[in-house]
């Protein structure tokens, strides 16, 4: 088997652990302001993907380095056509990246505020333009013979890219609800389930209609393949063991959908990479984007050695922090040291 | 300003930005660990009050380290899409191995190391911040490669007038990335020690527990003397080796346009530049020069305007000068600041010997201070580096100026530019203001004996 279609599917894996992993960050960053009553549960809420985000976020990075190296051109087309969104993207991660580590780095309410909105805000992005960005490569952009684009910066909002971006915010938000409902405590956990229910219908409709616009868009078949059924499915499911009140399976369901939408667009996409609206002959495929062989023989080394490691110590960092978070631990403990404990953990807060 | 003007801009200003941040985290990183496997082995508080210390500054560095390198990544494919068509299947191959191999490593640990203080045994603990600076550590060593490649090109084979990667430890064995790797790894822990040095002596300054800080600054000069002077040294054999492959390099460094032997090293020049190619330089050095870019006495140093008229030669009219005043300056900007932080060194380490390291008000307000000058150093030896490749992007194979996306207009290299200096800008301040104030809080309150043995609370947002 030549080694472009193996990278390919490496890259939609890659794309997929992101999705799967920091979606749950996202909805939380999203939610985290829904959910609690005050300070101590809003960092509760927030130190349940404490130690987890950064990590979760560098599949975003790989992914991006990974097509650098397995399909240049690919990359170099892609960020270079989307690059209003990408400085868009790139400053809410920042910021979001950012907020995690400031917010309680001062003890001032004003502070809290503007780092708690700015979480929200990038947290809501983030997902919306990146579903934006893979929305459009299934879609179609003006590219040109040479496999540059033509388009301004309008063009990336197409009809069908926007509906992806909302579609991947919404899954976004019962991800993190779920997530929310299995590692809270109390009243916490209640309205995190609350937010699931007010949630997945919503999820559920959009994921039955980013389906059906997927399908419509990019086969010429009737029917569904079985990883579009198996996102419908999921989502369905997602949706009533949320009511039932089945917290693991409700996360696990939701799990199913978000990575089956992604690997959805990527099994229409085969073998295209990028479609373009110009001509269909301007496509970039696998084979006309990716790198020499040696590149790949070099890099497939790499990636078998290297991504079970990575899958092993992170499941280890998953499993280390499997306790539920309780908005306790955040609460002033005795009256005895006002000073020493107000409002911080210890005066070594990181 | 034309397109190639803005990507540059860009290009400079935030990796320039994201280098102030990578070699903190190199550098505290493994003081960090330092700390902690001293507590670790011996059990004194001090090493974990401390531990907690650094490690406070060290994680509000790492935060805006890291998403700073996500534009980096980001702006390869959306400024220079030419570039990365081009080289992706060489320059590509690193970059994805340091996110594979190293940026999961430090991240997923990071993570580990903060939260995990009441959850994992102590030894365990004490893994994942070696793991953190590890990670760090490796991380750099990636880049250093792909970076190196685009100085001297290895371990390829021009196809259809495409380079294609054909042996990937060659960008390993590249003499430009060994000796420029081990110069960023001596810096970065020069750049750390520093911070170290410096937050101590301002505790000490102001009232800090004695006891504590000053072992801080002991730890801090005991390591800061030795990467300084392997900086000097590693410095000056990679000298050498890009005064090999990339004699444009060097010889604008020394503003030498005809070519000379022996040579002379002056210590500085009045005028220079690209325009003006008789300056007056004061205090020249004989041999000097022959000596730092050939290793011999009597080395020769092709001069600018043999090697351009070489270079119309054989890639065909064009200016192949970089920018001389750029090199000249950055090039003593970065000797004689490292030359002035060995000095501070050696005096912090004359006073540890005097037993008068804590009481020298003198040397802790010089020590404060210094803090700054390893920034400055490692921004010139960018410029040096990076603006004495010009005019190429990848040294003999592709020009900078074709190397940019060509669909993207200047209006969105504007609205990119401008919103990166507003963004570095707010956040750089922030985290500045972030850093000196925790450099000046109180230290932990010491825990009593009674809870030795009980487990230290963990960090939490």
């Amino acid at each position: 088997m030549s080694l472009v279609p193996f990278w390919f599917i490496v890259i939609a894996v890659l794309w997929t652990g992101f999705f799967v992993l920091e979606g749950f960050d996202f909805g939380v960053g999203m939610l985290h302001d829904v959910v609690r009553t005050d300070e101590a549960e809003r960092r509760a809420a927030i130190n349940t993907i404490g130690p987890l985000w950064d990590g979760n976020e560098v599949w975003l990075i790989v992914a991006g380095a990974a097509m650098f190296a397995a399909f240049p051109g690919w990359y170099a087309t892609m960020f270079s056509a989307l690059y209003l969104a990408l400085v868009l993207l790139l400053a809410s991660l920042i910021i979001r990246g950012v907020a995690f580590e400031y917010r309680g780095k001062r003890d001032a309410a004003r502070w809290r505020r503007t780092w708690d909105v700015l979480l929200t805000t990038g947290s809501l992005l983030a997902p919306l333009l990146i579903g934006v960005a893979l929305g459009d490569l299934l879609n179609g952009l003006p590219i040109n013979a040479s496999q540059n684009y033509t388009g301004s910066f309008w063009d990336l909002l197409q009809p069908y890219a926007v509906f992806t971006g909302v579609t991947f915010v919404l899954i976004c938000l019962m991800h993190g609800a779920t997530f929310l409902c299995l590692k809270t405590t109390d009243g916490m956990r209640e309205r995190s389930w609350l937010a699931a229910r007010r949630v997945a219908p919503f999820t559920t409709a959009a994921v039955i209609g980013f389906v059906i616009w997927t399908h419509v868009t990019a086969s010429t078949t009737f029917f569904l393949n079985v990883i579009e059924l198996l996102a419908v499915l999921a989502a369905i499911a997602a949706a009533w063991l949320v009511y039932e009140h089945r917290e693991g399976f409700a996360f696990a369901a939701s799990t199913v959908t978000i990575a089956a939408c992604v690997v959805s667009i990527f099994v229409e996409l085969y073998p295209n990479v990028m479609v373009s609206s110009t001509n269909h002959a301007y496509n970039l495929t696998v084979y006309n984007t990716a790198s020499g062989a040696y590149s790949l023989k070099a890099m497939t080394v790499v990636v078998i050695i290297f991504l079970p490691l990575v899958l092993i110590y992170q499941s280890w960092t998953y499993y280390v922090f499997r306790r539920r978070v309780s908005s306790s631990e955040f609460r002033p403990r005795e009256p005895a040291s006002p000073a020493a404990e107000n409002a911080r953990p210890g005066p070594g807060a990181i | 300003m034309t397109s190639i003007d803005l990507a540059r801009v860009q290009f400079a200003f935030t990796s320039i930005n994201h280098f102030f941040f990578v070699p903190v985290t190199i550098g505290l990183a493994f003081l960090t660990a330092l700390l902690q496997t001293a507590w670790y082995r011996n059990g004194r508080t001090e090493y974990l009050r401390l531990t907690r210390f650094f490690g406070t500054l060290l994680v509000i560095n790492i935060a805006i380290g890291v998403v700073t390198g996500l534009v980096q990544e980001f702006e390869f494919g959306m400024n220079w899409g030419a570039y990365s068509r081009l080289v992706g299947n060489i320059f590509g191959a690193p970059l994805a191995m340091e996110g594979l191999g190293a940026f999961f490593l430090e991240s997923t640990f990071l993570g580990l190391w903060l939260f995990g203080w009441d959850k994992l045994p102590r030894r365990v603990h004490l893994a994942t911040i070696w793991a953190v600076s590890l990670g760090s550590a490796l991380s750099a060593a990636f880049i250093m490669a792909a970076n190196s490649w685009m100085q001297h090109p290895v371990g390829y084979q021009m196809v259809n007038g495409k380079p294609q990667l054909n042996d990937i430890w060659a960008l390993f064995t590249n003499p430009v990335f060994v000796w420029g790797y081990a110069k960023v790894v001596f810096v970065s822990l020069v750049t750390g020690a520093m911070i170290m040095l410096a937050v101590s002596a301002w505790q000490l300054r102001h009232g800090g527990e004695r006891e504590v800080f000053a072992r801080s600054a002991r730890i801090a000069l005991i390591v800061l003397v030795p990467a300084m002077l392997f900086t000097l040294l590693v410095g000056d054999e990679l000298g050498v080796i890009e005064g090999k492959y990339q004699p444009m390099k060097i010889a604008a460094a020394e503003a030498q346009w005809t070519t000379c032997q022996p040579c002379s090293f002056s210590l500085f020049q009045i005028g220079g530049g690209n325009n003006d190619q008789t300056p007056t330089q004061i205090i020249e050095v004989p041999h000097l020069l022959s000596l730092l870019a050939t290793n011999h006495w009597n080395g020769q140093v092709v001069g600018l305007n043999q090697l351009q008229a070489q270079y119309s030669k054989q890639f065909g009219p064009g200016n192949y000068v970089p920018n001389v005043f750029i090199q000249y300056w950055s090039m003593r900007v970065m000797a004689y600041l490292g030359a002035l932080v060995l000095l501070i060194s050696v005096w912090g380490l004359w006073l540890i010997r005097r037993k008068k390291l804590a009481t020298s008000r003198v040397f802790l307000w010089v020590a404060v201070w210094s803090a700054v000058l390893p920034f400055v150093m490692n921004t010139a030896g960018w410029l040096l580096t990076e603006s004495g490749r010009q005019p190429w992007i990848v040294q003999g194979i592709m020009l900078t100026k074709n190397g940019i996306s060509p669909t993207v207009s200047a209006t969105w290299l504007w609205i990119s530019l401008v919103g990166f200096i507003v963004l570095y800008g707010t956040l750089g301040t922030v985290d500045l203001i972030l850093m000196l104030r925790y450099s000046r809080k109180e230290l932990e309150p010491e825990r009593t004996d009674a809870d030795t043995n009980a487990s230290v609370p963990a960090v939490q947002y």
